[in-house]
């Protein structure tokens, strides 16, 4: 008996230290990054254009080019991406053969690799549709990308809509495209929300499926428009990450934690918007 | 009344037209692939490709061999997912479902999650100026500044989160009475754990572990930053290796002419990429919703 308890006091306190172990291992890298990266933060950093001198280098180029290309996959992704949700979870006959693959390709995009998005980007818009390594290839790209991420996130919100409201809705004679519209996406919102704010951040850090459509030039300039070439945060990281000069490195911390700092408030915001969710 | 059931047919439309897309991304995929492969293989015969041993497109004498390319990525999925996510995020799913108070779980849960919210390029960063260097002084001072090793650690931590939220949910969904019914027979909770809950949570588990596999297969940039880019078929995990992942990262960060041979070897390597993320995803996805059945 006693070997028994042992066993699940031991058994008890291992789950405890690894859980702990993987708390530490997030505060040890931001910690890390953070005593890196902090002395190179300062306002030329960010009005800074890309530098061969680690002192004059900045992050200008990269923001301009993440704000562009964040703003052009958030108008693709998050309507077609809701419309889609809606669609599968109000208007297609859920036991039918056509919704069950219309579901497993969803899965499977949601688990295609970025890189493969990044060639599906290279072969299609970069060269078949000759947009050349443009912010509108990239914006599209990374909208394909996240579009699954939203629609399951926003299936699971509409799902969790009571029929009451809906039954509601028809019974004073709304319309079918007036309950989706004006009844459950609304109450489906916060959900929905969560799902899109954590895709967009998801969006935000990607670098590989940009690498690969060609967002990998030196650029000291701002865009303009949607037809130009860009660079993004995480490639500018990746830029420096790549010299082999400690200069550089911190400076690829002090990228860093401007990127980590804008992700972990969209995460914060996602969770602040799941709780109160729940206690409605 | 006319009008409004025109906009109800309008709007349904307007919605298949969006739904076309995700269905249309699939195909373009799999035409893209398919195409740019099979001009690659008019090149390079289908088997020199997957059974070839040498991978050197970018220098003479060229070959294109790429299991080299292949046993890289598998180390880091043997190592990554095996050795440090399955039993790091077993433990914390144990830990958060079993043992935790409903408060301590409610700070834990998000707190780990925050893990799967860090972009790749960030864990990269973290291995080659953090854990190689640690690695170095601690244990193996002959390591190299690009390795497979640390490569593999940082793809095992950035998955924990995943692995642990969805055995979470495989344990969690295990029926009270099941556990009730050990604990009356006698049994502590660490019996009930190991011999009721972890034995009817299993196929979910191993779903758990082939969805993270198919993560890891397609990672990228950690590796790409951590773990070099030399091509080897037997890995030695304290020298630099090439998954398939970083081989087309290489590529696109170089100046190969789009069309030439070797921009081909990206599709034909993203090819095979995707084909082993696919049966990975269809076996994984499978499983989970079989059990959930079950249960």
């Amino acid at each position: 008996m006693i070997l028994r308890k042992l066993k699940q006091h031991l058994f008890k306190y291992l789950c405890l230290g690894v859980t702990i172990l993987s708390v530490l291992i997030l505060f040890t890298l931001i910690f890390h990054i953070f005593m890196t990266g902090k002395d190179w933060l300062s306002l030329d950093f960010l009005n800074n254009y890309p530098s061969r001198h680690p002192t004059q280098a900045g992050l200008k180029s990269a923001l301009h080019g993440s704000i562009w290309v964040v703003v052009l996959t958030a108008a693709i992704s998050i309507p077609v991406g809701v419309a889609t949700a809606t669609f599968l979870e109000e208007y297609a006959p859920k036991k039918s053969k056509i919704f069950y693959w219309f579901q497993v390709n969803i899965a499977n995009l949601a688990g295609m690799p970025s890189i493969v998005y990044g060639l599906l980007g290279l072969a299609f818009f970069v060269r078949t549709m000759g947009l050349d390594r443009s912010i509108l290839a990239g914006g599209i790209t990374l909208a394909l990308l996240i579009m699954p991420m939203i629609i399951i996130a926003s299936q699971g919100a509409i799902a969790s809509i009571p029929l009451s409201i809906r039954e509601a809705a028809y019974a004073v004679g709304a319309r079918k495209w007036q309950v989706v519209l004006f009844q459950i996406i609304p109450s489906a919102l916060p959900g929905i929300l969560t799902g899109i704010i954590l895709s967009i951040s998801r969006a935000m850090g990607e670098t590989a499926p940009l690498i690969m459509i060609g967002a990998v030039g030196f650029i000291a300039f701002v865009p303009e428009s949607v037809h130009d070439p860009f660079t993004v945060l995480p490639i500018q990281i990746f830029h420096w990450v790549s010299r082999p000069q400690a200069d550089f490195h911190s400076l690829a911390a002090a990228g860093i934690i401007v990127l980590l700092a804008v992700l972990l408030s969209m995460n914060l915001l996602a969770i602040i918007i799941r709780r109160q969710r729940h206690k409605l | 009344m006319k009008i409004s059931q025109r906009i109800d047919h309008a709007f349904k439309y307007a919605l298949v037209i969006c739904l076309s897309v995700s269905v249309l991304t699939t195909l373009f995929t799999i035409v893209m692939m398919a195409g740019e492969s099979a001009s690659f293989f008019k090149h390079i015969g289908l088997d020199d490709f997957i059974f070839g041993t040498q991978w050197t497109p970018l220098f003479s004498p060229q070959s294109f061999g790429v299991l080299p390319l292949v046993a890289g990525t598998f180390f880091i999925v043997i190592v990554g997912v095996l050795i440090f996510a399955l039993p790091l995020g077993l433990m914390v799913a144990i830990f958060l479902s079993e043992f935790a108070s409903l408060h301590l779980r409610n700070i834990l849960k998000p707190t780990i999650e925050v893990l799967a919210g860090i972009p790749t390029v960030v864990y990269g960063y973290f291995a080659l100026t953090f854990i190689t260097p640690r690695l170095r002084f601690f244990i193996f001072d002959d390591i190299q500044v690009f390795n497979a090793l640390s490569g593999a650690i940082v793809v095992g931590i950035m998955l924990i989160p995943m692995i642990s939220s969805l055995c979470d949910d495989a344990l969690s969904a295990v029926p009270l009475e099941l556990r009730q019914g050990g604990h009356a027979l006698g049994a502590t909770q660490f019996e009930v754990i190991t011999q009721i809950i972890l034995p009817i949570a299993s196929p979910r588990i191993i779903a758990a572990v082939i969805l993270a596999v198919s993560r890891a297969v397609g990672e990228t940039m950690a590796v790409t930053i951590a773990a070099g880019a030399t091509p080897s078929l037997f890995v030695n995990p304290l020298e630099s290796i090439q998954t398939m992942t970083s081989y087309i990262i290489q590529v696109s960060l170089g100046d190969a002419p789009s069309g030439g041979l070797i921009y081909q070897t990206c599709f034909a390597v993203g090819a095979l990429l995707f084909l082993i993320t696919l049966v990975f995803n269809i076996i994984g996805t499978k499983m989970l919703h079989k059990s959930k059945m079950v249960l």
